[in-house]
């Protein structure tokens, strides 16, 4: 009853706010949102302290949902330690933000529908996190892109907040195709999608094989790659990661909810939920390994250069699931979801924190027109530092506990993708301590370079938009200290009881017994980066520029975001619509329509023509074609009976 | 045998409803109002008795039910033979509720010729729901190719100014499919020595004859599916017909053509169906990628949600001729949903078109801010279109794409791109119509939904989501009577 409770709860509280909102007003619609969204947490938090440590997976079965042949599955709600880790987490902060839009969203004219698609997201969020099979998976994939779509999309009277919108939703769709292939494959290989059954048919796969596009796979690689694509759409990994940096078009809080705490850990989500596959394919495991460091790499870059605070937290976040995925490459699964946690919080207590600046300079995003804030906010600016710490994994904050656990676990697996994965994360997180320091000092420090009537208007944000800060920030502080034993160290096996499939080579113990300098190197990495951060913008304000002249090839490119976009748009969008068109206007209009209907009509008329002049009027005319019919049936009459 | 002819009255309430219209005189205005009356009366009676065919049904049992039997040229051995199974059934149903919220529909759209249209339509839903229950080749070739005359009429007389070229295309290309079909049935009845149904499926054809018998067939119901290439007619006859018109065409002229291949091609030549497999399998590929792309391009509304007809009807028939259970289900499945959603979204132009004349896309903008009934109506159907889990769209897409995966990867491959294409027109119809700013100034004073209108679309609502989160209470119709094709088709290719 409580996983009833838990998911449906939100959805109430979706479907009073939508479709009664215009009646109950704006506060009335606050109000009922938040206390279901509050009972929903309530019974999340029930949920985890019965659950864990190591509950057996229980699930609740709503109803069948499809039946056809041997395919089958239910409405069923699964409860085990991974779940409730995640309807803890994802109840907590959706809660605080559903808080936080009050203040936030106060003048805007859409307060109810802004609260229910919130509503809705967290329902379709926790319908994700509980499934019990594959296909409600699914289910709650595509609603929490749907509800992304909508709250991108908010502002719908903006062209490039409905662009972000559509762009999310397609390539998300793109991811989505590898995943519902991936389903298919599991349902060829296992002949369910029902996670208990294939969970405890998987050993006896691993060396199954399938036939794909005429070649003959390795039947886990294939569908561990296949679900794989679709964890990279949600999760914003390399290559498909082009619509989460334009995501923050939509309101703040939903950036800080949507694009940082939750939906884009669905993908980290669904490898953990699935590792008992995925530790069956090491090529799989490989590839995971290697986009995930890849991308940690890469937006951490493009962090770096970015001027709107927003995305430079988006390349952030995007590359913080790279971390998470490369720890789960690893096989470290416990240590992924350990970091997906805590960065939750910290993560969305930094967009909040943005969002609270933003709020203050009267909707400025640009970091170039801001600067000498620390005094005018500084509720803000402490708990931006506090986010800013937690994130560059600086102890005892709690992305210490878990960023330092993921490089470590990339060392100890002594893999050749490991290793790769350790030196680009350990590279990474030099950046990140980098663009953080540069956000902290660009927005807070130096001369204010907004105009004075903004200036003047600065004022720190209400209580309602600082109490779920705070909230977060006390996660951002203790999650990894209070988390760490249980999640990674000495309690994990306990803890996370079958939920989690143990891989052969255990990292995670290997991770605590590496030498000292790998724990204390991303220390050193990340002081040298907040140095350099503390040099280029507060100390010597003019070497950015310079080098920015030095490498301007390098600089443009990491600028402008490696130019995937302009890419897609050469080789993907530009040609469809050239296609379409031309499939249109000649394929179908020149030549199936010129060929067929069109095309005999003017034979037809053409005939018709030809023969009409025949009919002259005159009887001479006919009679002689009549004389000369007979004169030929005549002789054709006598030439075939003579022979 | 049942005692109550409850197919026949289905069959031939709407023609009663239609002579009762013929005799109504007097002044217009009085004459418009009792038309629809009855219209909506008979419709609605009518699909009350289907609803009870429905709750009469009995999911488990194999063959026909509701069987009715009478002489009707004995020295022929053709007969009045009328019965439905699991894969008919909820066609029926579908016939008799569109035909109603199609009436309704055309409340205040139809103001010319009132009593014209609705005895057209009352005519039109006689046609198409005895094409479903008909068990006699001879009766079924009457119903199919009847069903063309008033939709002829409909798109002839009430449709767009382009109306005479969108008539004369339509009824080019199905008359070249008729009568290849007709050659069919001749060839057909002198091999078997009767027309009936049930003892034409029993009927083992020459595997030569299968051949030619096949083609036949196909040419006639690939053009009504449609299948690429022959789709060209669907656009245009979309585009000029009135909404209701659309309606009926989308929702249900367009599964004739499938329905034709469940019933005839896959059960009585199944030796050919397995030949041909590579070349539906081709044509679907070519139709939803083909299709979606070219929807992409459009700049009418309608003509883009008749494209994404093509698109969505290249998955059923890929479905059809994969021929396993979930496929199959799936396919049958998706033309229910297609039947509703397609209709819904032609509903939806049709109310943006009756308060502004004009489907061309960039006229409008922005309307998410007056209509936000309307936005939120227009968005589930979008949704259920591009196959959102939850609607409809979803449950027949996803079991066809796996019951395809499960005969040819390559083949599902290709058509789940068509799911990522189809995102892509849809959303960005929707971005054009309903988001943006309101600027253009006459459409600011347009109205949200009026309560007829909500009537009409809350039915449709409903189903989609029932569908969609319940479908089981559909799909248990279908198992049996799915399971049996299936069986009789694999023994068949055994025995080759």
């Amino acid at each position: 009853m409580l996983a009833v409770g838990a998911v449906f709860l939100p959805l109430i509280g979706a479907l009073i706010a939508g479709f009664r909102g215009r009646t109950l007003g704006d506060h009335k619609s606050q109000m009922v949102t938040c206390g279901f969204m509050a009972a929903s947490t309530v019974a999340s938090w029930l949920l985890f302290f019965l659950t864990v440590p190591g509950g057996e997976a229980s699930s609740v079965s709503l109803f069948t949902w499809v039946s056809s042949g041997e395919l089958s599955f239910e409405w069923a709600l699964r409860v085990d330690p991974l779940s409730t880790v995640m309807l803890m987490t994802v109840t907590t902060i959706s809660l605080l933000v559903h808080v936080y839009s009050i203040g936030y969203m106060h003048h805007d004219p859409g307060v109810p529908r802004f609260m229910a698609y919130l509503s809705l997201f967290t329902f379709f969020m926790l319908m994700l996190v509980t499934s019990d099979n594959l296909v409600q998976m699914f289910f709650g994939w595509e609603g929490v892109g749907l509800a992304s779509y909508l709250l991108i999309g908010y502002w719908y009277e903006r062209p490039s907040a409905n662009a972000a919108a559509i762009k999310a939703f397609v390539v998300n769709r793109v991811g989505d195709f590898g995943f519902t292939l991936g389903i298919f494959g599991v349902f060829m290989v296992f002949g369910t999608v029902n996670l208990d059954a294939i969970f405890a048919a998987a050993p006896g796969m691993a060396d199954a094989t399938v036939s794909f596009l005429g070649i003959e796979w390795h039947a886990m690689t294939l569908c561990c790659l296949l679900l794989f694509v679709g964890a990279m759409g949600k999760s914003a990994q390399l290559g498909l990661h082009t619509w989460l940096p334009d995501a923050m078009e939509g309101p703040t809080p939903v950036s800080a909810l949507i694009h940082a705490a939750t939906m884009v850990t669905a993908g980290v989500f669904m490898v953990a939920r699935l590792s008992p596959l995925f530790v069956l394919s090491d090529t799989a495991m490989a590839v995971v390994t290697l986009v995930g460091a890849a991308t940690a790499f890469f937006a951490a870059t493009i962090g770096c250069t970015q001027h709107d605070i927003k995305r430079v937290i988006a390349y952030s976040t995007c590359s913080q699931l790279g971390y998470m995925f490369f720890a789960l490459g690893v096989g470290a699964f416990g240590t992924g979801i350990f970091h997906l946690m805590t960065h939750a919080f910290f993560k969305a207590l930094l967009f909040l924190g943005a969002g609270s600046v933003i709020h203050a300079m009267s909707d400025e995003q640009d970091m170039r027109r801001m600067g000498g804030l620390w005094k005018l906010i500084p509720v803000t600016y402490v708990l931006m530092w506090i986010g800013s710490l937690a994130l560059m994994g600086v102890p005892p904050f709690a992305g210490f506990y878990s960023k330092d656990m993921i490089l470590e676990v990339a060392f100890a697996s002594h893999s050749f993708t490991g290793s790769i994965a350790f030196l680009l994360g350990l590279a990474a997180a030099g950046m990140t301590a980098f663009y953080s320091t540069r956000l902290l000092m660009l927005t807070f420090h130096g001369k204010p370079r907004a105009n004075e009537r903004v200036m003047a208007h600065v004022h720190e944000s209400p209580r309602v938009m600082i109490w779920p800060l705070v909230g977060l920030a006390a996660g951002a502080v203790f999650a990894g200290m209070l988390g760490y034993d249980a999640f990674v160290g000495e309690d994990r096996l306990a803890f996370w009881g079958t939920a989690l499939a143990q891989h052969a080579d255990d990292v995670t113990a290997h991770a605590h017994h590496v030498p000292g300098w790998v724990k204390t190197l991303p220390l050193i990495v990340t002081a040298a980066g907040v140095a350099l951060g503390w040099l280029f913008y507060i100390a010597r304000t003019d070497l950015p520029a310079r080098v920015c002249e030095r490498f301007p090839e390098t600089y443009r490119f990491v600028f402008n975001k490696w130019y995937f976009d302009e890419l897609y748009d050469r080789i993907f969008i530009q040609p469809a619509f050239r296609i379409g068109r031309g499939l249109w206007k000649k394929g179908d209009g020149a030549v199936i329509d010129g060929l067929g209907p069109d095309g005999v009509a003017t034979v037809t008329r053409g005939l018709a023509r030809v023969f009409s002049r025949g009919q002259t009027g005159y009887l001479y005319h006919y009679a002689f074609v009549m004389i000369i019919g007979l004169a030929g049936i005549v002789t054709w009459f006598l030439l075939t009976s003579a022979r | 045998m049942s005692d109550f002819p409850v197919l026949s009255i289905i069959t031939f309430l709407p023609l009663v409803g239609a002579l009762f219209i013929v005799t109504v005189q007097g002044e217009e205005a009085v004459v418009a109002r009792n038309a629809r009356h009855v219209a909506l009366l008979t419709t609605v009676f009518t699909f009350l008795l289907s609803l009870k065919l429905w709750v009469d049904f009995d999911p488990a049992q194999q063959g026909f039910q509701f069987v009715e039997k009478a002489d009707w040229l004995p020295q022929y051995a053709i007969s009045y033979h009328l019965g439905v199974d699991g894969i008919s059934v909820l066609f029926v149903l579908l016939s008799t509720f569109l035909s109603m919220i199609c009436v309704l529909a055309s409340w205040e759209a139809i103001r010319k010729r009132v009593k014209e249209y609705m005895i057209a339509f009352l005519v039109l839903e006689t046609m198409m729901v005895g094409m479903f229950c008909a068990l006699d080749f001879v009766l079924f070739y009457v119903f199919f190719e009847g069903v063309l005359i008033p939709m002829f009429l409909i798109i002839g007389v009430w449709g767009g100014p382009r109306r005479v070229y969108a008539a004369f295309k339509f009824f080019l290309y199905t008359l070249a499919g008729s009568v290849l079909m007709l050659l069919a049935l001749l060839a057909m009845y002198f091999q078997a020595g009767t027309t009936d149904i049930p003892t034409l499926m029993a009927f083992k054809f020459a595997p030569g004859l299968q051949t030619w018998l096949w083609l036949a067939m196909f040419a006639s119901f690939a053009v009504k599916v449609p299948m690429w290439p022959v789709h060209t007619w669907l656009p245009d006859a979309h585009v000029e017909a009135p909404t209701a018109g659309s309606v009926i065409l989308a929702g249900v002229l367009l599964k004739m053509g499938a329905y034709g291949f469940l019933r005839f091609s896959l059960p009585m030549l199944p030796l050919a169906s397995a030949d041909f497999q590579p070349l539906i399998f081709l044509l679907s590929v070519i139709a939803v990628i083909y299709t979606s792309l070219v929807a992409l391009a459009q700049e009418d509304m309608k003509k883009l949600i008749a494209y994404s007809s093509v698109a969505h009807m290249g998955f059923v028939t890929a479905g059809i001729f994969a021929v396993n259970q979930q496929a199959v289900e799936g396919a049958l499945f998706q033309m229910l949903s297609h039947g509703l959603v397609s209709g819904a979204l032609f509903l939806c132009v049709g109310v943006v078109y009756d308060r502004l004349h004009t489907r061309e896309i960039t006229r409008y903008g922005g309307l998410a801010t007056n209509m936000p009934r309307y936005a939120l109506v227009f968005m589930l159907f979008m949704m259920a279109s591009v196959g959102l889990p939850g609607t409809s769209g979803f449950v027949g897409e996803f079991l066809i794409m796996l019951g395809v995966f499960r005969d040819s990867t390559l083949v599902a491959m290709l058509i789940a791109v068509g799911v990522i294409l189809g995102a892509c027109y849809m959303l960005y119809l929707y971005r054009r119509v309903l988001f943006g700013k309101l600027e253009k100034e006459d459409l600011k004073g347009l109205l949200d939904l009026s309560p007829r209108e909500i009537a009409v679309f809350a039915p449709l609502v409903a189903l989609v989501l029932w569908m969609g989160i319940i479908p089981s209470s559909f799909l248990d119709f279908m198992h049996v009577s799915v399971a049996d094709l299936i069986a009789n088709y694999d023994a068949a290719l055994a025995q080759r």
